[in-house]
């Protein structure tokens, strides 16, 4: 078999296998959210905690609770980290430093897994499990209670509230991600990620010995490919033969990236109970992912450089065990979603396949975008499309029964200017320091392209990074920490004040009149609308950094 | 819809002369206090301004030509502002001619008159107006019945009646007594009238933002704003790639990114859109209201005068058993022939129309008014034959017999089919009497209302009839007429309940009304629309007025209402796709010295830098220009479902809008790279 037809057919089986868990994985998902009844687990946890579990929030009672209880995990997580060779399992390892620890606390609260930092060489095993590991799962299951809320206030007719956030985060974190997590694990470790709580001493061939960092990784994988965080247990992520030895890991890893924010759209038509309204988003979000695949496995299967050509593949930064295809789809995976896990080096792929996974997190990781944080990014988007070609059929746009007026627009207004705004202005400061040039691992495009990638991942919660920059400087560490907690926390408040402004509304009926949303047209529409945005905003330093070495 | 679709005094040459004659007017606005209220033509100013220092402290060519482009588009945008409120301007001048001072003959408690200046009037006081005067202001007529002459106010050269009590009771002030002579109670202070009102309106001088232009400005402003960061953040960037640019070409990079075209264009749509509904002879006391008006989903209308003729009309005769149609036709009309109540006419009609002879009435016939004793009326022939029309049971009575069955028959459908049965009998000189058949007698759906219906449902609208006949004529008219629903027998009770329910489950209504008892109603409605012939109350509680009174033209509100809403999504839509071809031109432009490869995205393959950025700022500015007739007439509407609609506009004005500009760009670079220092 060539390798055109190994890699289509196993893209062809990967969409397969979503298609065949998308019906009952999301609908579980929305029966969890809808259910009234508490498991006893549950129970415990809400009168230990003091929660009242059957209390609603108002939109702005459910915005003060994520943004108090992301605060507070950042300061625990801040602790654990700074004071963590007093914690047993610490490897012996010192205390991070604090702006190394302010934006690795940052990283794993924002669902970002931004590392400036090797784990092997920095964290102990209690810092990873206590404190990374225990975020990987509270950041996805904020993700996916923000995204819930938001539907809520779509589904909700004269409602005052959006549900109870703490509610929100114990089940998705006990109904979906702890099973399905501990499933990923065990099929991970089946194919051969370890799992121990020693390093091991090995002699090598020349008869050194070598200590081999060992770890509970596979637990640990499971969850950062499964809640779209992406902090690697070791430095080299996904890359790493411990992290993800084969093509079956490898195989499986990307479908736990990618079967979350894909699930999540039928959970969204289910509580709508508007099914082809998940189906059509999930359309927008599939079309980008094509594209985006195509480009970047054309880029890099092509060998078109010179460099490649010479070769016969453009092989530097990936692994044999991989190849480009297998490549080429980790780095569309984890870049359409909000993962920034890496089995290969982005600063070493091509121009046009590192411009495309850059643009691809520049959509706002809407394809499919991640936990919980697609759906209610794709959302904002659809709002945007509706409002502008809604006017185009004479009325007052309106989306899922609900208008679009003034009050809408302000917090989608303010939604889609914050990444923009924090990726440009960071990169922009980042570039006109004397010091960032030498930070740069290459000169001109490429080194443009590394910082212009640094702050475009951080902003947009993805977390992976180009690599040869380096970013270990005080003004890195706080300029990017901010840029994670800003692109997380204010996004997430407007969109639970959108959500909110739309509970209160009544439901406006459809009649012909109306603009169908869940229509071919409108996911094309959609599609263009997010291209046309996302192009305006970014050409201009796209044009100075990909581009530019792509025509080269 | 030809009202909404053609608009007098739109022509392209009489737009260019208005545009010509404004241009003072555009530079005036120049002013930042007003420039502010449209954030996004405020940047462009500024950066006119910034460009003009640049210019001014290092000439040259491109320096020059960008700030004086610069303004060219600040001052475009203005024009466009300037025409749409000179286009009200000129109405509001004929207006006020209306205004001019008038003296009121001021009635005290005693009966007694004098006279004093119309602006001294209170509400609740009493004047005289006799033919010829100026009536002095808004009132009711509580006294007389007169001939007035309103064309000053809606253009409407044929006087109307006006009488005390009623609903035709409403004068208003600035309108001049043809006849007789009436005592008005007046309900407005002078500087709140009627008229005062309506010069406001068509100048624009109470004009608020709307709703929706809120909303689309905090769009356009915060997509303002990401340019404005694109290209802050550029400057640094664009140092390091070792090609520093120049603050002026910055600033053209910006101007021609944010949404200028709509930017310039949406306060003149705005005003365009009030000003093509007074065009039509419709008031509209808000913008608001207008907007509601596209998205109305539920239109209530008066069965009489709005969806039928509002007369019963001889529309079939069915001939009893035995009687040939001819007969009954020829017997029905010679009943009718003096018979001057407009039932009795279309008999007349339809008689001709099915081929009866167009002969008159024999000498010394007679005819037998109809009295409300014997319900009936006819001739009495000099050969002592009696033909008789009326009432089923009046005609039995006077034949001497109940109908046959078949007749009864025939009077039962007439009945169910909403249609009044009038039963025809003859007696002969001996006094012997038959029934001959039955006139139906219908109420005629108006022509091309069926039509109007079926597009107003493709639009996703309901319509309802509201009817005084019962439910059994109801429902026969409103099949026949095809309205989605009817009210029978509706109070004003009943209007003001389906309102609300219709709001409850989130719907928009509009309704007409002229009567004081339609008041509540029209106020509950989210587009009231008032007649003007109607009392002021009911004018007062709308939130529109119709000076021709024509309840039909409610369906011409919806359409201007949305095709309001669609220029505006069009023109937006045609400036952000504007901007594609925008950054082809600038990027490669800025920063082909520093890498060379990018001038493969030179598409449009223009000669220089300067000619291409130059380039794209003309047109930015041009543009602006060219959619200015298309502002003010308004996105051409045909009624449709959303989808053919969407589909149709976003061929038009998002792939045109992305396409035109290239063209545009090459064009005019062709010619900027002719200037010495450019090309």
């Amino acid at each position: 078999m060539t390798d055109t037809m190994g890699g289509l057919l196993s893209i062809a089986v990967l969409v397969g296998l979503l298609a065949l868990v998308y019906v009952p994985l999301g609908d579980h998902m929305a029966r969890v959210f809808m259910s009234v009844k508490h498991t006893r687990v549950e129970h415990g946890i809400y009168r230990l905690t003091g929660v009242n579990p059957d209390a609603e929030q108002s939109p702005k009672s459910y915005a003060l609770s994520v943004v108090g209880f992301s605060l507070v995990s950042i300061a625990v997580l801040m602790a654990i980290l700074l004071g963590q060779a007093h914690l047993p399992y610490s490897r012996d390892m010192d205390g991070m430093p604090f702006w190394t620890s302010f934006n690795t606390a940052v990283s794993f609260v924002t669902n970002t897994n931004w590392q400036s930092y090797a784990g092997e060489s920095t964290l102990g095993f209690t810092a990873q499990m206590a404190g990374l590991a225990v975020q990987n799962f509270l950041s996805a299951a904020v993700g996916i209670a923000i995204a819930i809320a938001m539907i809520r206030g779509f589904v909700r007719s004269r409602s005052g509230s959006l549900g109870n956030f703490w509610v929100d985060l114990v089940r998705g974190t006990f109904r979906i991600l702890l099973p399905l997590a501990f499933l990923g694990a065990v099929l991970l470790m089946a194919g051969g990620v370890i799992q121990t709580f020693t390093d091991s001493t090995m002699t090598t061939l020349a008869g050194h010995s070598q200590v081999l960092t060992g770890g509970p990784v596979a637990s640990q994988e499971a969850i950062k490919e499964l809640g779209n965080n992406g902090g690697g247990f070791f430095n080299a992520n996904s890359a790493h033969p411990f992290e993800n030895p084969n093509a079956y890991t490898n195989y499986l890893e990307i479908f736990l990236i990618l079967v979350l924010p894909v699930s999540l759209t039928r959970t969204l038509g289910t509580m709508l109970g508007n099914r082809r309204q998940g189906l059509a988003l999930l359309g927008a979000m599939g079309v980008l992912w094509s594209v985006s695949l195509a480009l970047t496995t054309w880029a890099e299967a092509g060998a078109h450089s010179a460099a490649g050509q010479a070769a016969g593949a453009a092989m530097e930064g990936k692994e044999t065990r991989f190849g480009e295809w297998a490549s080429a789809l980790f780095a569309v995976a984890t870049t359409g979603t909000s993962t920034g896990a890496v089995n290969a080096s982005h600063d070493s792929l091509t121009p046009v396949g590192g411009g495309t996974v850059l643009v691809n997190m520049m959509l706002g990781e809407i394809a499919p975008g991640g936990v919980g944080a697609g759906i209610y990014g794709i959302l904002i988007m659809a709002i945007l499309a509706v409002f502008i070609c809604g006017l185009m059929v004479g009325r007052t746009p309106e989306f899922l029964g609900k208008k679009i007026s003034a009050r809408q627009m302000t917090y989608v207004a303010l939604y889609t200017l914050t990444t923009p705004a924090l990726a440009l202005l960071g990169t922009g400061v980042a570039i006109s320091r004397d010091s960032t040039a030498d930070a740069m691992g290459n000169s001109g495009g490429h080194g443009f392209s590394e910082t212009l990638y640094a702050y475009t991942s951080a902003a947009n919660n993805n977390g992976s990074a180009f690599g040869g920059i380096t970013v270990t400087s005080d003004f890195f560490q706080i300029t990017l920490g901010l840029a994670m907690l800003l692109g997380r926390l204010l996004p997430i408040v407007l969109v639970l004040m959108l959500a909110g402004s739309v509970a209160e509304q009544g439901k406006v009926p459809v009649t012909a009149g109306t603009l169908p949303t869940h229509t071919p047209l409108f996911v094309g529409m959609l599609v263009g609308i997010i291209l046309i945005m996302t192009g305006l905003t970014y050409f201009p330093a796209l044009a100075l950094g990909p581009i530019a070495e792509a025509l080269a | 819809m030809t009202t909404t679709t053609t608009t007098p005094g739109m022509s392209l040459g009489v737009l260019a002369a208005q545009g010509v004659q404004q241009i003072p007017q555009a530079v005036r606005k120049l002013d930042p206090r007003l420039m502010w209220r449209s954030p996004v033509m405020f940047l462009v100013w500024l950066g006119s301004i910034a460009t003009t220092i640049a210019a001014v402290g290092d000439p040259s060519t491109f320096s020059v030509a960008l700030a004086i482009w610069l303004w060219l588009t600040v001052i475009f945008g203005n024009l466009a502002e300037a025409v749409a409120e000179g286009r009200g301007k000129a109405q509001a001048a004929s207006l006020r001619a209306a205004r001019s001072d008038t003296v009121a003959r001021l009635l005290d408690e005693s009966g007694a008159e004098r006279e004093v200046p119309g602006t001294a009037l209170r509400v609740g006081d009493h004047v005289v107006v006799e033919a010829g005067q100026i009536i002095p202001g808004d009132g009711d007529v509580i006294d007389g019945i007169a001939s007035v002459y309103e064309s000053a106010i809606t253009g409407e050269s044929a006087p109307v009646i006006r009488e005390a009590g009623g609903d035709r009771s409403a004068v208003t002030g600035g309108t001049r007594v043809l006849s007789d002579r009436i005592v008005v109670r007046i309900t407005a202070e002078a500087g709140s009238t009627f008229l005062d009102k309506m010069i406001a309106l068509v100048e624009g001088t109470s004009r608020r933002k709307t709703p929706n232009e809120i909303a689309l400005s905090i769009l356009l402003t915060s997509l303002t704003l990401v340019f404005l960061f694109a290209v802050a953040t550029l400057a640094p960037m664009a140092a390091h790639a070792g090609a520093p640019q120049d603050l002026v070409v910055l600033i053209a990079l910006l101007v021609c990114l944010i949404p200028t075209t709509i930017g310039a264009l949406l306060s003149a749509i705005g005003i365009a859109g009030m000003d093509r509904l007074v065009r039509v002879n419709v008031l509209a006391m808000s913008g608001r209201a207008v907007e509601a008006a596209g998205d109305v989903s539920t239109l209530l209308l008066d069965k009489t005068g709005t969806i039928t003729y509002g007369n019963r009309q001889a529309t079939r005769f069915a001939p009893a058993p035995g009687v040939s149609e001819t007969r009954l036709r020829d017997v029905a009309r010679l009943s009718s022939l003096a018979d001057q109540t407009p039932e009795g006419r279309s008999i007349v009609d339809l008689a001709l129309e099915l081929g009866a002879d167009d002969r008159d009435l024999p000498s010394r016939a007679e005819f037998v008014e109809f009295t409300a004793q014997t319900r009936m009326s006819g001739v009495d022939l000099s050969d002592g034959t009696q033909i008789r029309k009326g009432a089923g049971s009046a005609v039995a009575q006077w034949v001497g017999s109940t109908p046959s069955a078949d007749v009864l028959e025939i009077i039962e459908s007439i009945s169910r089919s909403g249609g009044t049965p009038l039963v025809i009998a003859e007696k002969d000189s001996d006094g012997t009497g038959a029934v001959l058949g039955v006139v139906q007698l219908k109420d005629v759906v108006k022509a091309g209302m069926t039509e109007r219906f079926a597009e107003l449902r493709a639009m996703g609208i309901r319509t309802v009839m509201i009817t005084g006949d019962n439910a059994l004529t109801a429902r026969a008219i409103a099949d026949e007429a095809g309205v989605d629903d009817f009210l029978a027998e509706a109070t004003p009770e009943d209007k003001m309940a389906y309102i609300r329910k219709e709001q409850e489950g989130g719907r928009l209504v509009a309704m007409t009304g002229d009567g004081t008892n339609d008041a509540p109603a029209l106020a509950a409605a989210d587009v009231g629309v008032a007649m003007n012939s109607g009392t002021a109350a009911a004018k007062e509680a709308g939130n529109m007025v119709d000076l021709d009174s024509d309840p039909t033209k409610l369906i011409d509100i919806v359409e201007i209402g949305k095709q309001l809403l669609i220029t505006r999504g069009a023109l937006t839509t045609f400036s952000i796709a504007n901007d594609v071809a925008k950054y082809f031109a600038i990027i490669p432009a800025m920063f082909v010295a520093a890498y060379p490869a990018l001038d493969s995205l030179n598409v449009m393959g223009l000669a220089t830098p300067q000619s291409a950025i130059l380039s794209a700022v003309i047109f930015n500015a041009l543009i602006i220009v060219g959619l200015i007739p298309l502002a003010l007439r308004g996105v051409r509407f045909r009624a449709a479902s959303a989808t053919s609609i969407l589909r149709r506009n976003i061929y038009v004005f998002g792939l045109g809008g992305i396409i035109v500009p290239f063209v545009g760009i090459k064009l005019i670079d062709l010619l900027v790279s002719t200037i010495p220092g450019i090309g």
